[in-house]
């Protein structure tokens, strides 16, 4: 290996460079100078995001412990704009003046775990695996907390630490009995060796225990609502879409590669916790009306549809959960841009505040509807192209009634999702929130979303771009 | 560009023509100008499928376009008409353009109305167009979803109750759909052959009869809910007395249409087999759908109720007539999608215009409206005329071809579920004669009514379209069933070939 092959990490080491480069700026700014952190951050942030588009040959470093190829490039970059857009929406929040001295702060803390999620998904066995998600973890914890002054906020820190450290105790657990059964962390060697033994399945569903955690699977989501209304709202954003993004993209790599042999075991197992969390998703989600509980807990049904296409087990299966969590991203972040939006303006955050914002704030409520729209799988938007490829992939292993099951939710999804929709276009209010413009950052965020919603369905060429590099069992 | 297009083109048009305008007379001017063309196009669209096929053209779908859009799932644009979906879309293209003026003076956000209501418009072309299930669904989803809207917003009385079980119905029939549509595309091709989700390319395969038993149930009450199947009929009434009366005119007139038509293009076509052996199970729901909504209508006092569980009598008549499965029946069935279509429209767009003169819709508080508004009594008359069945308007061809085919069947159940449904002629006179004598005949009961205004000329464009069109249909019938005809062939060739399992 020669130090030019170090290069092949590009967007891990640019990403390191970058929160250096961050802090160190951050020393020569007195108080009054913190906000010019936004503008610096965002334009290197954005620079970073670029690069990723560069094309670059597959490779493997460290004797296998990390790799990159066309798929990983992929996530990553799909993760890269994820947090491009978070960013632009952070900016209303992070100039409020309690968060001011804090700015730089965030923008470290968001890098550093973005860090760990690319060293998770380009790792070729199980430390690296586990290193990174270790280090994607910790940072968000602190970032949970962010606004301490806030006790709901450091609640959720803590709250977030806590599960991440048993669930990270049961993954390494699972590890361990991996490595003891065969001898080799590396994916490689466990893949061609894996059986169907009982320790060996057993591990197997350790590791699922501890990625279910993180993806708030049923029923191991109980962490998620607090967390998620306690966090600051930005965070909360960055926890539903790219931490659950990249868990489940690394997920599903492993699921199609090291455990590819345990198949036909672990296919009744998914099928029951994906009807669980989609329908206690649901259920739950029914009755918020805090708006970031309410997009917690549909975010733990959404989950749920992403294992209909693990379940898939084929190339469609793996296409269709890259192709739904990009996706996802958008209207995810659609929606809580526009929550974000109101809440850093007004500070209100209850479905009934909403109550005839179409009449004061047009832009933000059809922003907000077509994000719905999507999260439910209304067609013309993306949304329904991502769920009917999911729903596609499943059938295509002959599990008509987990689509119909999931059709079912998606149908009860669309009553909760209607209820914003409802508060916003049709309810009365006497006090609408006042008419408001959002900054410029803010407003290229959810421009942003709006597009993505708008073109990823129509426009085929990404699901083919996606399907060029996915690969089945 | 392919003239089908052009169907789905202008419409999208039109919706980005009204975002740039500032009030109702602009929005209302643009939605106009943009219907015309559309019923423009689609006059030229009967025209030119008629002289293609005089011209001696026989395949099956004329106009035909077909671009791949998902190569990787073999997902196609696929569009083409035959006879069937040319009526179809002739009928969607007359209600669109009558509903347009028949909201010409919808004040609060006019805007967002016309566009909610073009975009259902487009939905509704779409899936007549297409040839493909996957496009087909996707239209089909965006003409259902822009109905919560517009009865949320617009409507009336328990309004947000009714747009959301409307709305959670049929988009849980689409969860039906999707099921079915998805089995099919994984079994429309030997195995190891090329999946495509084409209608005709499917209709050339059979479909494994284990799986055409387990696909059809949800393929039918899928698309049966749209068409108001018993017991799934349930979303209709709260939904169209609650929606405003465009709405209703489309979504009576045209979107319930979508589930006849479906039922047919898909279910039968496709899973003929299946279809032939459980259709007795659906021949008794529709029955009662017919009987059920036509004494349902009898017990009503809203205008918009009774003429509500009409059309899930009606309606009910054309998946009867689609589970009879001979030609005579599927071309009754055809007849009555457009008759009822028109029909109903008429009825909504009445309702619509004597509501907003007299402030109500009970028939107790009303009486004696023909000598005060005599245009739209006279109308009212002709519309309730021709939803009874009487020689020489549209509804008394299709019904009469429906039971003529239904009776060709000689067992005893054909029979009696044919018998039963006949008997729904009658309570229908029942309800219509007693409505039209109560609204129309009589003393005037409020005094107010004395000063009521006649139809404006709008009103009078709007219902003058569809009284035009329900009496083409009843003097000229030939020349629709002709054209239905000729496209049923197909079909009626596949059902010949089928071989029944035990027979």
């Amino acid at each position: 290996m020669s130090l030019i092959d170090i290069l092949t990490m590009r967007n891990e080491l640019l990403l390191t460079i970058l929160a250096m480069v961050l802090l160190i700026i951050d020393l020569n700014l007195n108080h009054a100078q913190k906000s010019r952190m936004i503008p610096i951050s965002i334009g290197l942030f954005l620079v970073v995001t670029l690069i990723g588009f560069i094309p670059q040959p597959d490779k493997t470093l460290f004797g296998g412990m990390y790799h990159t190829n066309g798929l990983v490039q992929l996530m990553k970059n799909i993760l890269n704009i994820g947090v491009l857009i978070i960013l632009f929406q952070s900016v209303g929040w992070l100039r409020n003046p309690a968060n001011n001295s804090k700015i730089s702060e965030y923008f470290f803390l968001l890098v550093t775990t973005l860090i760990g999620m690319n060293f998770m998904i380009s790792s070729g066995d199980f430390l690296m695996l586990y290193l990174g998600l270790e280090l994607a973890t910790i940072p968000v914890a602190a970032l949970a907390a962010f606004t301490h002054f806030n006790t709901k906020s450091s609640e959720a820190g803590i709250k977030l630490l806590l599960s991440s450290a048993l669930s990270s105790g049961i993954l390494l657990y699972g590890i361990s009995m991996i490595y003891g059964s065969t001898g080799s962390i590396y994916f490689d060697t466990i893949g061609a060796a894996y059986a169907n033994v009982p320790l060996q399945v057993l591990a197997f569903i350790f590791f699922f225990t501890g990625m279910a955690f993180k993806i708030s699977l049923v029923p191991f989501h109980l962490w998620t609502a607090d967390v998620y209304e306690g966090a600051p709202i930005n965070v909360t954003s960055y926890l539903s879409v790219i931490s659950k993004g990249a868990a489940a993209f690394i997920l599903i790599i492993v699921m199609f590669t090291v455990f590819k042999t345990l198949a036909p075991a672990y296919k009744n197992m998914i099928y029951l916790v994906a009807v669980l969390t989609m329908t206690i998703g649901n259920l739950f989600a029914m009755r918020q009306k805090n708006m970031k509980r309410f997009l917690a807990f549909s975010s733990i049904a959404q989950a749920g549809f992403i294992l209909l296409g693990i379940l898939g087990t084929n190339k469609m299966g793996m296409t269709s959960v890259v192709y739904f969590v990009l996706v996802y991203i958008f209207s995810n972040l659609g929606a809580f841009g526009v929550v974000a939006a109101i809440s850093a303006k007004t500070g209100k955050e209850h479905m009934d505040d909403y109550d005839g914002l179409y009449l004061t704030n047009p832009k933000l409520s059809l922003l907000m509807m077509l994000s719905m729209f999507s999260l439910a799988g209304i067609p013309p938007v993306a949304g329904f192209f991502g769920k009917m490829f999911l729903f596609m992939s499943a059938a295509s292993n002959g599990y008509y009634w987990l689509v119909f099951i999931a059709v079912l939710n998606a149908t009860i999804s669309l009553y909760y999702y209607l209820l914003v929709v409802k508060a916003m276009f049709i309810n009365k209010n006497e006090q609408p929130i006042a008419t408001f413009q959002s900054d410029g950052y803010t407003k290229i965020g959810l421009m942003l979303c709006a597009l993505g919603i708008f073109i990823l369905g129509f426009a085929s060429q990404v699901y083919e771009f996606i399907n060029g590099l996915t690969f089945g069992i | 560009m392919n003239i089908l297009t052009l169907f789905v083109v202008i419409p999208v048009l039109t919706v980005a023509g009204i975002l740039f305008t500032k009030d109702l007379k602009q929005s209302r001017m643009v939605s106009a100008i943009g219907m015309t063309l559309q019923l423009i196009l689609s006059a030229v669209l009967v025209y030119l499928y008629v002289t293609e096929r005089q011209a001696g053209n026989m395949a099956p779908m004329l106009f035909t376009f077909d671009a791949l859009w998902f190569p990787a799932l073999n997902i196609h644009y696929a569009v083409g008409v035959d006879g069937i979906s040319v009526a179809m879309i002739a009928l969607t293209g007359v209600v669109v353009f009558a509903g347009i003026f028949a909201s010409w003076r919808m004040e609060f956000l006019s805007r967002e109305f016309f566009i909610s209501l073009i975009l259902l418009a487009t939905g509704v072309f779409g899936f007549f167009i297409s040839l493909d299930l996957f496009t087909m669904f996707l239209f089909y989803e965006i003409a259902v979803i822009p109905m919560y809207l517009l009865i949320g917003i617009w409507g009336s009385g328990p309004k947000e109750y009714s747009a959301m079980k409307l709305t959670l119905m049929l988009m849980g029939g689409s969860a039906l759909l999707m099921v079915g549509i998805l089995g099919i595309y994984f079994f429309s091709a030997p195995a190891g052959g090329q999946l495509t989700f084409n209608v005709l390319e499917i209709a050339k395969h059979q479909i494994p009869i284990e799986m055409q038993r387990f696909l059809f149930p949800f393929t039918f009450i899928g698309f049966g809910i749209l068409g108001a199947l018993f017991p799934f009929h349930t979303w209709s009434p709260d939904g169209h007395a609650s929606a405003p009366t465009a709405v209703s005119m489309l979504h009576a007139g045209v979107l319930m249409k979508l589930g006849g038509y479906g039922a047919f293009r898909v279910a039968i076509y496709l899973m003929p087999e299946a279809a032939h052996e459980q259709a007795w199970i659906f021949i008794i729901l529709t029955t009662i759908s017919v009987v059920y909504g036509a004494f349902g209508a009898i017990f009503q006092k809203d205008l918009k109720y009774i003429n509500a569980y009409s059309s899930v009598s009606h309606c009910g008549l054309v998946l009867f007539a689609v589970l009879m499965m001979n030609q005579t029946a599927f071309t009754g069935a055809v007849i009555q999608m457009i008759s009822h279509g028109l029909m109903t429209a008429l009825f909504f767009a009445l309702i619509g215009m004597i509501y907003g003169r007299t402030h109500t819709r009970m028939i107790d508080e009303m009486g004696g409206l023909m000598k005060v508004i005599p245009f739209l009594g006279v109308v009212y008359v002709i519309a309730g005329l021709a939803s009874l069945g009487l020689p020489g308007f549209s509804g008394f061809v299709a019904e009469m071809t429906i039971f003529f085919g239904a009776y060709q069947h000689v067992d005893l159940f054909h029979r009696v579920a044919t018998i039963v449904a006949v008997s729904s002629i009658v309570i229908t006179a029942v309800y219509i004669l007693r409505v039209v004598g109560v609204l129309l005949m009589g003393p005037i009961k409020d005094k107010h009514f004395l000063h009521l205004e006649d139809a404006n000329w709008y009103e009078r464009l709007s219902t003058i379209t569809l009284v035009v069109g329900i009496t083409f249909i009843g003097m000229a019938p030939l020349w629709l069933s002709d054209m239905i005809n000729f496209s049923l062939a197909p079909l009626i060739a596949k059902l010949a070939t089928i071989q029944l399992p035990g027979m």
